[in-house]
């Protein structure tokens, strides 16, 4: 894969970012290749609409901004709204239906991962954003399910590892149902 | 005390004489009084750094034999903090005028003493910018004349020892030209105390705080430092009224509380320590 | 090699700072360069160095300059609004000779402007930005790696010239993130300080290359470095025009003369380029993919990437318009550095003009399509 383009989105708070950074790590560090992260600055990043951009590649990636769009993870409505379009036609778009009641209009493929619910379930809903890291380990074919679980596992602060794997690996497993149900 | 012949001997870079000031001026007088006081207190010329700002005030280390940096207007006591926090075992004065220390450094001067950096802060009060040519000062008295007030300053002047107290400054004190032996007492106790320390002196400037309000004879301006003055002891039982036009002298705080510079020693230690463990 | 971090540029470029040996830090927050102030909060006293959060932006510069006089490799941050407050100091630090290294993390400007978007706008800024004739170093990341290897370019420059140092980040390259292992150390590079007798010590009389030795303060030295244009010894000379126009003089050349020491560049794809982009920061990002793409489209394209700014690197850009079609200068500002380019090139090659100053670094695309027009 020459260029892969993901974004992360939702509101400041959900953790976005703190998963966009995961991503970035697994890819770059536990796979080693290439990859710029940047993420929305400021007031955004702590209330209203956030996003976070991770460019993987095979080669040294340059052009850090978005102009392709291979996967949206959206967790808001207002982020589903506004980045949604910028999504390549063969794009992949994994939102929380919880947030998410209306989909963009063009065809592309739609996953819905209960995200926050699931999270709940397990007692921690602050741990969306890990759900929806198993989900994007499940049905990106971006970067394996293990080194995701790694990279999760030295980001998470002291005492929260464990739960953050289990949000993570209760994604990976929702997604992957999923993904058998649609193939 | 030093003989003038030994203080120019051990302290003073004789070939930089005579001084650029103004006959009748009283920074001389200041300068000989804090380097009898850095003296007394048995303070190595080496470890004594001297930060000076720009105006008159701004040429006393010019003349003496420390480490003196001559920053830009108002900002000495931003350059000595910087010094201090680098090197603790320095003893840094910074000697400023009224312009200096009381407009353009004023953000510096409260919160130095907010911090309570261990630092003495020497302010030349003369209530005008001399080196410019006489403009009115923050310290200039409402109603008196500058050449940006020609007909009376219409504006309330800074009282700068209070301005000092209520930013926190840890010891503060008052003296004059005129009373120069207290003034050498104060500077001692200044430069000993822990924390951050506050001087002002009242100066005259015949030539123009002088001339611009009709008294340009230096010795009728001592004479006024002498009248005028009152101690701290002495106005506290005056009424405001009684105390219009006075120069109270003396000490108004010398108290202990947390010193930034050791405070953070304290951190770097801690830390230290962690990582020892 | 330390083992590979996904680290952002600001906190790459503190590591590169304190791995030369800062171990002084004052500032005042700001966008987009308050991650340095805050890394250094956390960092210094663990190192057993100092950092002071100062009142506002002139009295950290000012903070940082006693530092330095005191013997530290001493370093602040700030963007646009807080660099403008810091000339009067930063002047000061050029005329006392007093090294320092001053990030600028550049944002939209004018005043306000844009906070937390890139720009490049402050290119001439870091080069005029204090009143009066004097010498300019400024230094440019493109990416992580060169937040930590500028920063620690800076401090050694500062260190060697007896200057202020820019670094010119931008709010692109200081938020990203990207991978990169430190190196365990690097090669750094202090002021020359004086071992003669005190008696001997002329604090301001220059070595061969132009630079006078400097004491700690309370070393036992007892200068006077002073802000008036000053003799050798470090007094006020205002009035002799001798030692005037031989300070002047020896300031700028003391940088001017040994430029080459200073240049630093990245060539891509220039050995047959018909036509060179010239780009610096985060706009080389783009103008490299840009240069890339033209490659595979058969259009013989070239970047020449100035990681040092300042002094211009007058060769290099000469060479290049000695043998290219054209030069496009493509920037963040309206046209700062394409002056000095066509300063350079004088005539030998037509120099065109990308600008992008909406707060967003250019797509590769559209200057791609301006090398088209060119090719």
């Amino acid at each position: 894969m020459k260029r892969y383009e993901a974004r992360l989105s939702g509101l400041g708070g959900q953790g976005v970012i703190l998963a966009g950074i995961i991503l970035a790590e697994a890819a770059g560090i536990h796979e080693g290749r290439q990859v710029v992260q940047t993420q929305s600055y400021g007031p955004e990043s702590r209330g209203s609409a956030c996003k976070c951009d991770v460019i993987i590649g095979d080669e040294p990636v340059k052009y850090p901004g978005v102009y392709r769009l291979n996967l949206l993870v959206a967790l808001s409505q207002d982020a589903c709204d506004k980045y949604a379009r910028d999504l390549v036609p063969d794009g992949l778009l994994i939102y929380d239906p919880l947030y998410v009641k209306n989909l963009p209009e063009r065809p592309l493929r739609a996953c819905a991962v209960k995200a926050t619910e699931t999270a709940e379930g397990l007692g921690r809903k602050i741990a969306a954003n890990m759900v929806a890291l198993g989900a994007v380990a499940a049905l990106a074919g971006l970067v394996s399910a293990d080194s995701l679980a790694r990279a999760v596992a030295a980001r998470s602060p002291r005492g929260t590892a464990e739960g953050n794997l289990a949000a993570f690996r209760a994604g990976l497993a929702a997604a992957r149902e999923l993904r058998s149900a649609i193939s | 005390m030093l003989s003038t012949a030994q203080m120019l001997e051990k302290y003073y870079l004789v070939d930089k004489l005579p001084n650029i000031w103004c006959a009748g001026c009283g920074d001389g007088a200041i300068a000989a009084a804090l380097v009898r006081a850095v003296d007394e207190l048995g303070i190595d010329k080496n470890s004594l750094t001297q930060v000076n700002g720009i105006g008159c005030s701004g040429r006393v280390g010019a003349y003496q034999d420390f480490d003196v940096i001559k920053g830009t207007h108002g900002r000495a006591l931003a350059f000595a903090t910087g010094i201090k926090l680098f090197k603790p075992e320095l003893t840094v004065v910074a000697i400023m005028g009224d312009g200096d220390c009381g407009a353009i450094g004023g953000n510096h001067f409260i919160h130095a003493a907010r911090r309570n950096i261990d630092l003495t802060a020497l302010v030349i009060n003369n209530r005008i910018y001399g080196m410019t040519g006489g403009q009115s000062s923050p310290t200039t008295p409402f109603g008196d004349r500058a050449s940006t007030a020609l007909t009376g300053s219409v504006e309330r002047p800074f009282d700068l020892c209070q301005l000092a107290i209520g930013a926190g400054a840890t010891y503060v004190a008052r003296g004059t030209v005129y009373h120069i032996k207290q003034l050498q007492r104060l500077l001692k106790n200044a430069i000993a105390h822990k924390g951050f320390s506050f001087v002002e002196v009242v100066s005259q400037c015949p030539i123009y705080y002088g001339r611009y309000n009709d008294e340009a004879s230096p010795a009728a301006m001592l004479r006024w430092q002498k009248e005028s003055a009152v101690s701290v002891t002495a106005a506290q039982g005056l009424s405001p009224e009684e105390l219009q036009g006075k120069i109270v002298i003396g000490e108004f705080v010398a108290k202990d509380e947390p010193e930034f510079v050791s405070e953070y020693q304290a951190l770097i230690d801690r830390y230290g320590q962690e990582a020892a463990e | 090699m330390t083992t590979p971090r996904l680290l952002q540029g600001n906190e790459a470029l503190v590591e590169g700072a304190l791995a030369a040996g800062v171990r002084f830090f004052a500032g005042y927050p700001i966008t987009p360069a308050t991650e340095i102030l805050e890394l250094m909060a956390r960092k210094l006293p663990r190192l057993g160095g100092k950092f002071i959060q100062m009142e506002d932006e002139l009295g950290s510069m000012g903070a940082v300059i006693g530092a330095s006089v005191a013997g530290a490799k001493a370093m602040t941050a700030s963007s646009g609004p807080g660099i403008s407050l810091k000339q009067e100091n930063i002047g000061f630090a050029i005329i006392a000779e007093i090294p320092c290294v001053v990030v600028n993390v550049m944002r939209g400007g004018p005043s306000t402007g844009m906070p937390t978007l890139p720009s490049q706008m402050d290119v001439m800024q870091a080069k005029w930005g204090a009143h009066g004739d004097h010498p300019a170093i400024a230094l440019a990341p493109w990416s992580v790696e060169e937040c930590f290897t500028t920063a620690v370019r800076a401090v050694n420059l500062a260190e060697r010239f007896r200057t202020p140092v820019t670094l010119l980040s931008d709010a692109e390259i200081a938020h990203m993130r990207e991978v990169y292992a430190p190196p365990e150390s690097v090669e750094t590079i202090d002021r020359p300080r004086p071992n003669c007798p005190r008696e001997e010590y002329v604090p301001y009389r220059p070595d061969e290359r132009g630079i006078p030795a400097m004491a700690d303060f309370g070393s036992g030295y007892r200068w006077h470095p002073d802000s008036n244009c000053h003799d050798e010894y470090g007094f006020p000379a205002t009035n002799n025009h001798a030692v005037g126009d031989k300070l002047v003089r020896r300031l700028v050349g003391k940088v001017n003369d040994y430029a080459e020491e200073i240049h630093w560049l990245s060539e891509e794809r220039l050995e047959d380029a018909e036509i060179v982009v010239f780009a610096f920061g985060s706009v080389a990002r783009s103008a490299s993919e840009a240069v890339d793409v033209a490659r595979s489209q058969g259009i013989k394209a070239g970047l020449l990437r100035p990681i040092s700014i300042w002094p211009f690197p007058d060769p290099a850009v000469a060479k290049v318009a000695a043998r290219a079609k054209a030069i496009l200068v493509a920037e963040g500002n309206l046209g700062q550095l394409l002056g000095e380019v066509q300063r350079v090139a004088a005539g030998r090659c037509p120099v065109a003009h990308f600008s992008r100053v909406d707060g967003l670094i250019p797509r590769p695309e559209q200057i791609l399509a301006r090398i088209k027009e060119l090719a």
